[in-house]
């Protein structure tokens, strides 16, 4: 009774949450940041024409030799620092989002699969699910990478190296919205009015279309959420480790491996500024993503 | 009790039999071993033998049986990248992957478990609150990240502890070295270990505080209240002995992102394990290597998952009696 | 001086929309040995109201006003240590669901044993020699044996035989019951509900019996209580109450309780739900279901009032 007195309204929710709103604010700063880097960024980073030997290891304001032209200071090459940040968030973010995207649709086809077959198939799907879910999606998407990179030919395999990631990435993350899809399937289609829509000859796809897809959009939602956080974190650590994206698109973890290097020279900035970068990110998306799993789930409180 | 054991082993040889499946479709399709092997100058008599001597001329199901046999014999065949034995070089690096791991899952339990306990028994105070947040951060800093700004930290600024590599280790018997032997080996092992236990201490944490606090709703909870059993009894016995159950099968799995994870640790730490040597054959594309990793790590999850089922038949009564 | 007295009971649940009144001014007393019968639909506040007795209200739920009393002493202003050695020891509860109020991973003994020891100085032979011995008295078979057993390895009703020995080992002199018997099967309830009438005579404790079957009331109870949308409707002796009903929710109640005796043509349902708390009615809130209802019940808020040999919360007994 006084859950339903309290039921759960999303934008009330929010505007009572500074975390969550501090979180999407952030969050939209660094979209913004990322998406606009052409028109915004202070410099070119990909543009090598522009670079200058002289420019390089600038310190970052507010240490001696900083200057504004370039406030985090630049690199080994002279490369602006913050620019190349905002350019590799780019990166990073559309990596992300589609191997998210790739996740949800795959997850989602295979739940309704599962679910509304029933039987061997659900059984055969869902083991599949269990064993991955219990294989660490870091090691999935590294073999799959590895295994991939040895099958394409050498001279393609740049080109395509984002798809790879993608679907390297998007393969180890489906499991969990193949589970929550098939959960919800299998309560809808023993409803009084799925079994009617059959019985009147309605085909099983708008069914599934219709009724169970709307059941599932918040816990996808949160779920897809909390895997663009771990996303982005597995593209960055494949680029770091070196068998992500070529250097030629380099993302937050690229610049983080290359500023590396420069560690024990004292050249500190060119790895921390996108180490932090990369934080604050994640830590703004999984901060949405558990506020969300609460308001959408209010017996957790 | 042995019934037990049997079936889960039982259970545990179709899965591994699809793993080596996996394993060997990667050996024998995924690239060309034969080119690998010998290069671009060869004359075709010299790729006969080969294939002959590598078995490549034999009807599909009887090279999946001699690549099962020869796997169980410890051999994966020859490293196109190091040109050794894959078997010996898992062996020679799979001790520094587990100490590593082991060092890293006791500390992740041994603060992660009494942490979540006290989150979940004095949900609201600002201990409570400092730890959740924590946590979050500690879920969203990336592995690689931490060893990174940890360096930064002890070894380039403050000069405390060793960056990279495993110290000098001590051997043990024939396969065995260790590096608890000596204090600048365990002074390597501080800074890796933290790194790959934080991600897993801060999931442990959050993972017992939300079963502590979905048992802590439970009737059976309320009932002893209402029986006047005293909070400790509550919270540390009947409380904690529920949230275990649960919190045992999926620490257990988290052992195998330790594993995993280790890989990523290891490349930061330059820790002379197996993930190093995975991700190098991976950028180098060299199958037998991979085939043979995943096949031992589905063998260590395999084990794990035994492991965990055990202690769940010790903890559960309910197990016991259906047996 | 009654046992416990629960005078003017307010408890109030603050949410964001603002603080609901889960129970407005409840008043009532149970004597040593007696048993009183607590009726009403579910969210009407029964259970709420064994909650606040035992101390044990879920936040945010909190008493707002009024005092309970336990042998003359206030205990809903106790603390939480002297508040939990009154719990088991002077009050039991029995929960309604015996599946779920037993902990599965202890032998039933070792749940016994704790309890009798949180409350008494007793060695552990003494402990587990008590223990079989209330075992046996709540009709376990073979007791001595099956102490060392764990609740899934009991039936259902040996289980809320087993919870009802929890509840009374340490001897309290009251026994808040909510819903003992509603998750039983039918077979079996009967034989707990006997098995509680039986114990608690013989050890001289009060009970108070939440249930929403009047049948069960009626042949356990000496008293009843009618609850309604957080407050008492009508009290007293439960063939008053049956008989001759003084408040219209308690008539339309026991009209809808099929009967072999006072053969209804067809069972009589009262029109309409009970309103929720955010929403309740001005004046007395079973006003807009109410067959007899009138204008000073639209405005004003009845207290209990005397009708006859009970009271009732009705206008219709303003004079009486």
């Amino acid at each position: 009774m006084f859950a339903r007195a309290r039921d759960s309204d999303l934008a009330y929710d929010f505007f009572h949450a500074p975390v969550a709103m501090a979180a999407a604010l952030i969050g939209l700063v660094l979209i913004l940041a990322a998406f606009l880097a052409p028109w915004i960024a202070p410099h070119n980073p990909m543009d090598v024409a522009s670079l200058s030997l002289m420019d390089s290891f600038k310190p970052p304001i507010g240490m001696d030799g900083a200057d504004w032209s370039n406030p985090l200071g630049t690199d080994n090459q002279g490369r602006d620092v913050l620019s190349a940040i905002m350019y590799g968030l780019r990166v990073s973010l559309t990596a992300g989002l589609l191997s998210v995207l790739f996740a949800i649709v795959t997850g989602i086809v295979i739940g309704l699969l599962a679910g509304y077959a029933g039987g061997l198939t659900d059984a055969v799907l869902m083991r599949i699910a269990d064993v991955q879910l219990t294989f660490p999606s870091i090691l999935t998407a590294l073999l799959v990478d590895g295994v991939i990179t040895a099958v394409l030919p050498r001279t393609m395999r740049d080109a395509l190296q984002l798809y790879v990631i993608i679907f390297a990435i998007g393969i180890s993350l489906w499991p969990s919205f193949a589970r929550t899809v098939r959960g919800s399937t299998l309560v809808e289609r023993n409803k009084d009015y799925v079994l009617a829509a059959r019985v009147i000859g309605v085909p099983s796809w708008k069914i599934m279309l219709r009724h169970v897809l709307p059941n599932v959009t918040g816990p996808v939602l949160v779920i897809g959420t909390l895997s663009l956080g771990l996303a982005v974190i597995a593209e960055a650590t494949l680029s770091f480790l070196g068998v992500g994206l070529p250097p030629t698109q380099p993302s937050l973890g690229t610049l983080i491996r290359f500023g590396d290097d420069f560690l024990f020279s004292g050249q500190w900035w060119v790895t921390v500024f996108p180490g932090l970068t990369l934080i604050v990110l994640v830590l703004a998306i999984n901060l949405l993503g558990d506020w969300l799993r609460d308001a959408l789930n209010p017996r957790l409180r | 009790m042995f019934g037990f054991i049997a079936s889960r082993l039982l259970q545990a040889i179709p899965v591994l039999l699809v793993v080596g499946f996996i394993a060997f479709a990667l050996f024998a399709y995924v690239g060309d071993p034969v080119n690998m092997l010998l290069g671009q100058d060869h004359t075709e008599a010299q790729r006969l033998a080969l294939v002959r001597q590598l078995g490549l001329d034999q009807p599909f199901f009887v090279q999946y049986g001699r690549f099962l046999c020869a796997a169980l014999h410890g051999d994966f065949g020859i490293s196109y990248r190091l040109a050794q034995p894959v078997g010996a070089l898992l062996a020679e690096r799979l001790p520094a992957t587990l100490e590593l791991a082991v060092t890293a899952s006791v500390l992740a339990f041994a603060i992660g478990v009494p942490m979540g306990v006290y989150t979940g028994i004095h949900r609201d105070t600002l201990v409570s609150r400092l730890f959740m947040t924590g946590s979050l951060v500690g879920v969203s800093l990336p592995t690689f990240l931490l060893g990174i700004l940890l360096i930064l930290v002890f070894s380039v600024w403050l000069g405390w502890l060793p960056s990279f590599g495993r110290g000098p280790v001590v051997h043990i018997g024939r396969w065995w070295t260790t590096g608890f032997a000596s204090w600048a080996a365990i002074r390597c092992l501080i800074l890796p270990a933290i790194t790959l236990g934080l991600f897993q201490m801060t999931l442990i944490m959050r993972l017992v505080r939300a079963e502590m606090l979905e048992v802590l709703r439970a009737d059976y909870i309320k009932f002893a209240r209402a029986r006047g059993l005293t909070r400790r009894s509550i919270d540390f016995g009947h409380a904690l002995k529920n949230t275990l159950v649960p919190v045992i099968t999926i620490i257990g799995l988290q052992f195998g992102g330790i594993v995993a994870f280790s890989l990523v640790t290891e490349t930061v730490f330059q820790w002379p394990g197996m993930g190093l040597l995975l991700v190098q054959s991976v950028a180098a594309a060299d199958i037998p290597v991979l085939s043979a990793y995943l096949l031992l790590i589905a063998l260590v999850f395999v084990l794990i998952n035994l492991a965990v089922d055990l202690l769940y038949y010790a903890v559960d009564p309910r197990l016991r009696s259906r047996r | 001086m009654p046992l416990l007295d629960v005078r003017d009971v307010t408890v109030e649940f603050p949410t964001r929309r603002g603080v609901l009144r889960a129970l407005d001014k409840v008043s009532f007393s149970i004597e040593s040995g007696e048993i009183l019968g607590v009726v009403g639909e579910s969210g009407a506040g029964k259970s709420l109201t064994g909650a606040a007795i035992i101390g044990l209200l879920e936040r945010p739920g909190r008493i707002a006003g009024g005092e309970i009393r336990l042998n003359g002493e206030r205990i809903d202003t106790l603390a939480a240590e002297p508040l939990r050695r009154i719990r088991g020891r002077r009050i039991g509860m029995i929960f309604q669901d015996p599946l779920t109020t037993l902990n599965p991973l202890y032998t039933i003994g070792r749940q016994l044993t704790e309890t009798m020891q949180t409350h008494d100085r007793l060695s552990d032979a003494d402990a587990r020699r008590k223990a079989i011995g209330w075992l046996d008295r709540v009709g376990i078979p073979a007791a001595a044996q099956r102490i060392d057993a764990y609740p899934h390895e009991f039936s259902g009703g040996q289980r809320q035989r087993v919870v009802i020995a929890l509840a009374l080992c340490a001897e309290p002199a009251l026994i808040v019951a909510d819903e003992p018997t509603t998750a039983l099967d039918v077979s079996v309830q009967a034989q707990i509900i006997t098995l509680l009438k039986d114990l608690t005579r013989d050890q001289g404790t009060a009970v108070m019996l939440i249930t929403h079957d009047m049948g069960v009331i009626a042949e356990t109870a000496g008293r009843v209580a009618v609850m309604y949308a957080g407050r008492i409707a009508e009290i007293g002796p439960v063939a008053d109450v049956i008989r001759h009903p003084a408040h219209p929710y308690t008539a339309g109640l026991m009209a809808s309780i099929p009967s072999l005796e006072h053969r209804v043509p067809r069972l009589r349902q009262i029109d309409g739900a009970m309103p929720r708390l955010d929403a309740l009615p001005t004046g007395c809130r079973f006003h807009p279901r109410c067959p007899k209802v009138f204008a000073r019940c639209r405005d004003e808020q009845p207290d209990l009032l005397t009708a006859g040999a009970t009271r009732a919360a009705c206008w219709l007994h303003a004079d009486g």
